[in-house]
């Protein structure tokens, strides 16, 4: 796994990495902001994490789906998870950063990028601490809830990948929005 | 090297055997019996052989055991084989084929596969009865009867072992070699006589006063030495005689197997042919070897381990089968490499000319001569860098031809005609990518041809035309593109059925005026068969319009020649590479598309009096011809307003036009196409998209959708009932990735 570009992201992958806890259980979350909201990724599905910058827009495509954009010569489609929640549009400012993760399953996986108001810090989070996600009570989806994380002051949402960033499930919104735009 | 990625080499290998080892058995067929024909049978075997015992692979060790025996004896002249026998080893090559199959899947032997091993055993061994004759050993001339000593540390072999090359003219002095082995009968026993016929000429050429033959004797006796260097001397002068005591040292065994011939005999025939083995020795060795499934050592090991054959006799002939060996090494010097490392070479090669292009814009803003110099310098190093890289998934059409003669052989056999393919052509060379997505068009022309186009022998006689049909392959590039012709001189297209058959599924209404190339254009057309007979080859009704769609969806273009009576030609021009298109780059707003560039036909401006209805559509009138008209901003929903000044690019598709209304025309521009997520596979008119120098991402237009698009809101709205023509295809012309 590689952590690169904006440098503040990459020195705070390193020092967590360094701060590796005697338990070596713990597991590691990327915490960063959606929204005025925290959220969690567990760091096995990123990729890495690189700056915003001007993304191409794809026609006749849902707002969740913001457009694509260069990673080292590959084209990655850009998903605005803010919009995908239903919470509006991500505003872009100047923390803002996209998380490429790995989505799909087995061998089909393939990189995605997800635009975050701004990445915090990466912390290791003991099993006893993650506890199992609630059926309801949450602002988003129950389904896109992988876990909480107890981090002592307070509760955050682990997103579940899979669920959230599933490629079948944005592929039929994608097909369905295209078919009224252009019936229209 | 893991034991997956090495069964996996293995797979590959022995598939490429067989290959060239089919490719070899039709050569014979056709052309007759030759060497190198007969060598690649036989090293494809051998090969196999070898490398599946490695696996443990006691099913194809076994098989190809029995095949190679008998291919040895082919090689050696012992028998000629005839059509029937090379027909059985094209089978041979088939069960070989899915026994590979079987250990690549990791599935046991299926009782079916077992009976055609046993069956395909049991005819190998009839025809190698059939054709029984006397062990061969061709020895060269050497010097004349040498001088040998009485062996201390000898081999088993207790018989006198003679190599007679007697001069040619020794009939003419009037000896007749049978005499001597009538003397040579006083002397002792005469355990076995192998009669040497490879330097008999052919019965013109045949000096009936000459003798031709060799002789390799097994005598026991007491005689001394003297006396049996005696028998021949009447005849030592002019020929080469060698005499082998019993228990000879090895050091003499080793200088016969040296002086064998230059063809790699197997080590083990070797050793029995020159005496140092018995029959029953070999057997017994080869069986244990068999029985040993994994980390067998070498034949020549297990020799020395069994105390038959002293370690120095092996080394002669293991150096001997080394040196083969290397020869065939040589013969192909190229690497395989993983296509997905390819791939990842080029994703790299055009991050560089992004990031080349990217120091060019800072060099020029630099305005200093040297910087922009060196950095001109190493843009244009890059580009060379990745034509070498494209060029590297490069790989001869031939690939895709090989598989043709075995298929065109059994087809015609099994249709009764007579058939003849000519391959021209093969080395032309395109992308890897493309070579794989051809084979299957291809294959269903040839058939196609077979089928429908061929004619009986009879029917072809009474048209005066040559009783063997030929069917002919050519490829060339032609100006950036590879064009592939498959023609045949077979009867050619009936005009009037071609109609009748049309009109009778609806393809066309009644009394509608075609002209001829929409008459022939008519067997692409879905639905459409005009065979009388529905036989297992082709005419089925899944023909020529699947085999028009894929080549279509691989950018390319068909197109069909027909003479009645005289023969059919059908033209495939095909871009050399799917990674690459000549593109032309349009701009709406601050946005790039890349149109591609062979379906520009040209640009204007567009006339103030047009109007833009909704949604962007339009009709302008192009030199007295209506042109319907698309405006990209509003097909593609892009906010704002339209500047004053807009431009049309004409496409051209299927025989359709559309004009592209777009905002600016930015010139050519070579892209590599990058594939799209399957998110936004249902967008239509993009097919796929392309990184610009500056590092922006452009979309490649889907020109076939876009037209097929316009033209069947058209259709719909003017003239909901009027059937369409053969013309725009569901094809998107860049296909869509994960």
């Amino acid at each position: 796994m590689t952590m690169s570009t904006k440098s503040n992201s990459r020195s705070m992958m390193n020092s967590a990495r360094r701060e590796r806890t005697p338990e070596a259980e713990a597991k590691q979350y990327l915490t960063f902001m959606l929204g005025g909201d925290t959220y969690a990724i567990a760091i096995g599905k990123i990729r890495e994490i690189v700056e915003f910058h001007t993304l191409t827009l794809i026609p006749l495509m849902p707002s969740f789906l913001r457009g694509v954009t260069n990673l080292r010569g590959a084209v990655i489609p850009v998903v605005d998870l803010q919009s995908r929640f239903g919470n509006g549009m991500t505003e872009i400012g100047r923390r803002t950063c996209i998380v490429i993760v790995e989505v799909g399953t087995g061998e089909e996986t393939f990189p995605l990028g997800v635009i975050v108001n701004a990445v915090n810090e990466v912390v290791p989070v003991d099993p006893s601490k993650i506890e199992t996600r609630p059926a309801f009570g949450t602002k988003i989806r129950a389904d896109f809830v992988e876990s909480l994380l107890n981090l002592g002051d307070r509760f955050v949402i682990a997103l579940d990948v899979q669920q959230s960033l599933s490629i079948t499930e944005m592929s039929e919104l994608a097909s369905r929005w295209v078919d009224r735009e252009s019936s229209t | 090297m893991t034991m997956e990625s090495a069964k996996i080499a293995f797979v590959q290998e022995a598939r490429e055997l067989l290959g060239e080892m089919e490719n070899a058995l039709l050569r014979m067929e056709s052309d007759g019996l030759d060497d190198e024909s007969i060598h690649a049978v036989f090293r494809a075997a051998h090969t196999i052989k070898g490398s599946s015992g490695l696996f443990g692979q006691d099913e194809i060790v076994s098989f190809t055991h029995v095949l190679e025996t008998i291919l040895d004896e082919i090689r050696s002249g012992k028998f000629v084989p005839d059509s029937s026998t090379i027909s059985l080893f094209l089978e041979c090559g088939d069960h070989l084929g899915s026994l590979v199959g079987n250990f690549e899947q990791n599935l046991s032997l299926s009782a079916e596969q077992a009976q055609d091993g046993s069956s395909l055993v049991q005819k190998l061994q009839g025809a190698r009865r059939n054709a029984e004759r006397s062990l061969v050993v061709p020895t060269p001339p050497e010097s004349p009867v040498e001088e040998i000593t009485r062996p201390v540390d000898g081999v088993a072999n207790d018989a006198w072992h003679i190599s007679l090359r007697l001069a040619t003219d020794v009939l003419k002095s009037g000896m007749d070699p049978l005499s001597f082995f009538r003397y040579m009968a006083t002397l002792g026993r005469i355990v076995q006589i192998d009669v040497i016929d490879d330097l008999l000429p052919p019965p013109a050429k045949m000096d009936p006063e000459n003798l031709y033959l060799g002789f390799e004797i097994q005598f026991i006796s007491e005689a001394t030495r003297k006396d049996i260097e005696g028998v021949f001397e009447f005849v030592a002068e002019g020929s080469t005689i060698r005499i082998l005591p019993p228990h000879s040292k090895i050091e003499t065994y080793l200088d016969l197997i040296r002086s064998l011939p230059e063809s790699p005999n197997r080590l083990g025939e070797i050793l029995l042919s020159c005496g140092a083995l018995t029959d029953s020795e070999l057997a017994l060795v080869l069986r244990m070897q068999e029985n040993t499934a994994t980390g067998k050592p070498p034949l020549g090991e297990m020799l020395v381990k069994e105390h038959f054959v002293p370690p120095v006799v092996v080394a002669a002939a293991l150096q001997k089968q080394k040196v083969s060996r290397e020869k065939t090494i040589q013969e192909s010097r190229s690497v395989k490499v993983d296509v997905a490392k390819l791939d990842h070479l080029i994703d790299l090669v055009g991050e560089l000319v992004i990031a080349a292009a990217g120091a060019k814009i800072a060099a020029d803003r630099e305005k200093s001569a040297p910087v922009e110099e060196a950095v001109g310098m190493v843009s244009k190093l890059v580009e060379e860098i990745r034509d070498a890289a494209l060029g590297v998934r490069m790989v001869p059409i031939g690939e895709v031809f090989q598989r043709f003669p075995r298929l065109v052989r059994d087809l015609s056999m099994e249709l009764g005609k007579r058939v003849e393919l000519d391959i021209q052509g093969a080395e032309t060379e395109l992308d890897k990518s493309m070579v794989e997505r051809l084979a299957e068009p291809l294959t269903h022309m040839v058939r196609n041809s077979l089928d429908h186009g061929m004619e009986l022998e009879s029917t072809r006689l009474a048209a005066g035309k040559p009783a063997q049909g030929t069917i002919r392959f050519n490829a060339y590039h032609d100006t950036g593109s590879i064009v592939i012709e498959v023609a045949d001189d077979g009867a050619g297209i009936h005009r009037q059925r071609v109609l009748e058959r049309a009109i009778e599924r609806g393809i066309v209404p009644h009394n509608h005026n075609l002209s001829d190339r929409e008459i022939l254009n008519l067997i692409f057309e879905p639905g459409f068969s005009t065979s009388q007979t529905v036989t297992n080859l082709s005419g089925r009704g899944v023909g020529m319009d699947v085999v028009k769609r894929s080549i279509e969806s691989l950018r390319g273009e068909i197109e069909i020649e027909s003479e009645e009576g005289v023969g059919t030609e059908i033209r495939l021009r095909m871009p050399l590479t799917l990674a690459i298109i000549d593109g032309f780059m349009v701009a709406v707003e601050d946005r790039s598309f890349v149109v591609p560039l062979d379906l520009v036909i040209e640009c204007a401006d567009l006339p103030r009096e047009v109007a833009i209805r909704e949604q962007g559509r339009g009709i302008a009138n192009l030199r007295g011809e209506p042109l319907p008209l698309v405006r990209l901003r509003e097909l593609f929903h892009i906010p704002g307003q339209a500047p004053a000044r807009e431009n049309i690019v004409v496409v051209e598709y299927g025989g359709k036009r559309l004009g592209l209304v777009v905002e600016g025309l930015l010139g050519e521009f070579q892209a590599v196409i990058k594939p799209l997520s399957r998110l936004f596979s249902k967008v239509p008119g993009v097919g796929g998209s392309t990184i610009l120098g500056t590092g922006e991402i452009a979309l490649i237009l889907d020109v076939p959708a876009l037209v097929q698009r316009i033209e069947r809101v058209e259709t719909t709205r003017w003239a909901p009932t009027s059937a369409s023509l053969p013309g725009a295809s569901e094809t998107k012309a860049l296909s869509h990735a994960t």
